[in-house]
């Protein structure tokens, strides 16, 4: 099974160059492997281990987060990607701001990617100690082999055609698990049945995994440890709103559109079938921790005396698929495993040779040079996963390290786009210290308060005293992207009003709001028109929540 | 020259998974089924598989030239 998977796309893979010179991809297409490209090892694992961590209340990635951020990228922030003909997301900073911005940009990003590479790496190798019973450490050495060889061999040119393939891979080789599973447990009813045991055995009330808003009026009365405050502004505003409008590896799958309308559309396709993703992610969290609380055991128990969230997906396809199915649903695994890292790997590649190398550290040398320097920085940011991987050892839900490095990242840079776009009077100092601050005061907030059950380290509060204990880990990754975006806001404004601008409305054009002409869409009948697609949106995930309330 | 459909591939690649699961779902040892609640999810699945698949490539059918 696995070996007709790979068979299969490698013959995808020869007849693919079609894809890069033809710039008109459907829309379905775009559409989809927009979502796929973050479709890895941390949406899958890491959203079901969510799912059994906090239950229902993960949906809110999704349906406070995702949505009206694709939605504001769709309407709002497209225009101006697409319009500056910029190739990647640190190049419209510095079109729009300068060269030291698109500088910091840069290196944020490419730790970033070095982190879900990790995080992809540390899936993978789990996977295979899981279903071979290989050792950890020898896994990932393996892992980072194949995924060395995998990268010099030209695997990942057309990303975009793999990603929609695995997209279906993933859809079609879970749902089976998700129906047994459901079906097992008895329904939903018996879902809620069994997560109000786990539920009353935290010390919540026993509705507490099963319900997404109705506990949010304080920190303490649901898993996340969140009020509605901070799931509103941490979560649905400042980080996802942070990921899906600023994150090169999404936004790009937008910028290889056909048209101005086909990349607005983009992001409002993809959010369809990201609106159910929550079913074959979520739910299997919430089945596996269901399964684990009523018949012992079922998830294997950490060094923190926690069950390792991470194995609830692996677990359940080990449980309940047949040799056969099982084969498929560990394809779609590996596949998105491998691809995720591989991705992440070459965007650092790319990142580091053409945006820091080239530009700062060695100009002008010969084309050979800078291959040669992007086999090293291959090899090196495999490496530098290695220890990533290691981190995420030491989280029993590698979503919450994930999340944590968007607090970071992604945080402040909404805040600089934000101003970006809307403000024609930001800076490029402005927009530099602002990003700079927004940085170094998550760091501040993450190095002084902590996560309860944890001791001063990796889990924060490093700096010697702690000033909070939050409740929990995703509580206070969400605080921190508060912390980065409202500081990197302020100091953006501040900067900029004692800073002379130095590009000028001309220069501007296409890139900030007032100065870039109004997209005149009365041509198009009101139901393609982007406006109506994102309103729908909107709608259909309003109800969703009151569905789940 | 026309660009290659992608729901070829997609319809292609699973319409033979699903050949292969019917197969597999039809000749093995009805025991194994015990831990999938006593469903032959390989032929079952391996039946929504081909249907998938055949509907991609069937969707990609080549339209008459004008």
């Amino acid at each position: 099974m696995l070996g007709i998977g790979w068979a299969l796309r490698r013959f995808v893979r020869s007849s693919e160059d079609f894809f890069l010179s033809g710039r008109s991809i459907p829309a379905w297409i775009a559409g989809l492997a927009f979502i796929s490209a973050n479709l890895g090892a941390q949406e899958v694992i890491g959203m079901a281990a969510s799912g059994a961590k906090y239950g229902i209340m993960t949906s809110h990635f999704y349906w406070v987060g995702a949505m009206p951020a694709m939605v504001f990228v769709g309407l709002f922030m497209m225009p101006f990607y697409y319009g500056s003909r910029a190739r990647s997301v640190p190049e419209y900073l510095k079109l729009r701001f300068d060269e030291k911005t698109r500088g910091l940009n840069a290196i944020t990003f490419a730790i970033m990617t070095v982190f879900s590479s990790g995080i992809s790496m540390y899936a993978l190798a789990k996977l295979l100690e899981l279903v071979l019973g290989w050792n950890f450490h020898a896994s990932i050495v393996v892992t980072g082999v194949i995924v060395l060889a995998y990268i010099f061999l030209g695997g990942l040119r057309s990303a975009i055609y793999n990603e929609v393939l695995q997209f279906f891979l993933i859809v079609l080789g879970f749902l089976p698990l998700v129906l047994l599973g459901l079906k097992d447990i008895g329904g939903w009813q018996g879902l809620t049945s069994k997560l109000a045991v786990v539920a009353t055995n935290a010390g919540f009330e026993s509705g507490a995994w099963t319900h997404s808003w109705q506990y949010t009026g304080s920190p303490t009365q649901n898993p996340m440890g969140i009020e509605w405050f901070g799931l509103i502004m941490g979560l649905g505003f400042a980080m996802s709103f942070g990921y899906w409008c600023t994150d090169f590896l999404v936004v790009q799958r937008a910028m290889a559109a056909g048209s101005m309308t086909a990349a607005r559309r983009t992001p409002l396709i993809a959010a369809w079938p990201k609106m159910f993703m929550p079913l074959l992610v979520i739910l299997p969290g919430m089945l596996a921790i269901g399964l684990h609380a009523t018949r012992g055991g079922f998830l294997p128990i950490g060094s923190d005396g926690h069950p390792n969230y991470n194995l609830a997906i692996p677990m359940l396809l080990a449980h309940y698929l047949p040799t056969g199915l099982l084969g498929l649903g560990l394809t779609a695994l590996m596949a998105s495993f491998m691809s995720g890292m591989a991705g992440n790997v070459t965007a650092f590649n790319t990142v580091w040779t053409y945006d820091i190398y080239q530009t700062y550290l060695r100009p002008g040398q010969t084309d050979r040079h800078y291959l040669r320097v992007g086999h090293v920085a291959t090899v090196f940011g495999i490496l530098a996963s290695v220890v990533a991987a290691y981190a995420a050892t030491r989280f029993n839900n590698i979503n919450d390290i994930l999340q944590l490095v968007f607090s970071f990242v992604n945080g402040p840079l909404f805040a600089t786009f934000l101003l970006g776009m809307f403000w024609k009077r930001s800076t490029g100092h402005g927009a530099f210290v602002g990003l700079l601050v927004g940085t170094v005061m998550a760091a501040l907030h993450y190095g002084l308060t902590l996560p309860q059950g944890s001791g001063p380290g990796i889990h924060g509060g490093f700096l010697g005293t702690t000033l909070h204990v939050y409740p929990s880990e995703m509580a206070l990754n969400f605080w921190t992207a508060i912390v980065a975006w409202t500081s990197c806001f302020v100091t953006t404004i501040a900067v900029s009003l004692l800073t002379k601008r130095t590009k000028t409305d001309e220069e501007l054009r296409g890139l900030v709001y007032s100065l870039t002409p109004r997209i005149e869409e009365g041509y198009m009948v009101w139901w393609k028109r982007p406006v109506t697609l994102g309103i729908a949106v909107l709608v259909v995930s309003a109800i969703l929540n009151l569905i789940f309330w | 020259m026309n660009q290659l459909d992608l729901r070829i591939p997609i319809g292609g690649m699973f319409a033979i998974f699903g050949a292969i699961l019917i197969v597999y779902g039809l000749v093995s040892d009805p025991a194994m089924y015990e831990r999938s609640l006593g469903i032959n999810v390989n032929l079952w699945w391996g039946i929504v598989l081909l249907l998938f698949g055949a509907t991609m490539l069937w969707l990609a059918r080549p339209k008459n030239p004008v």
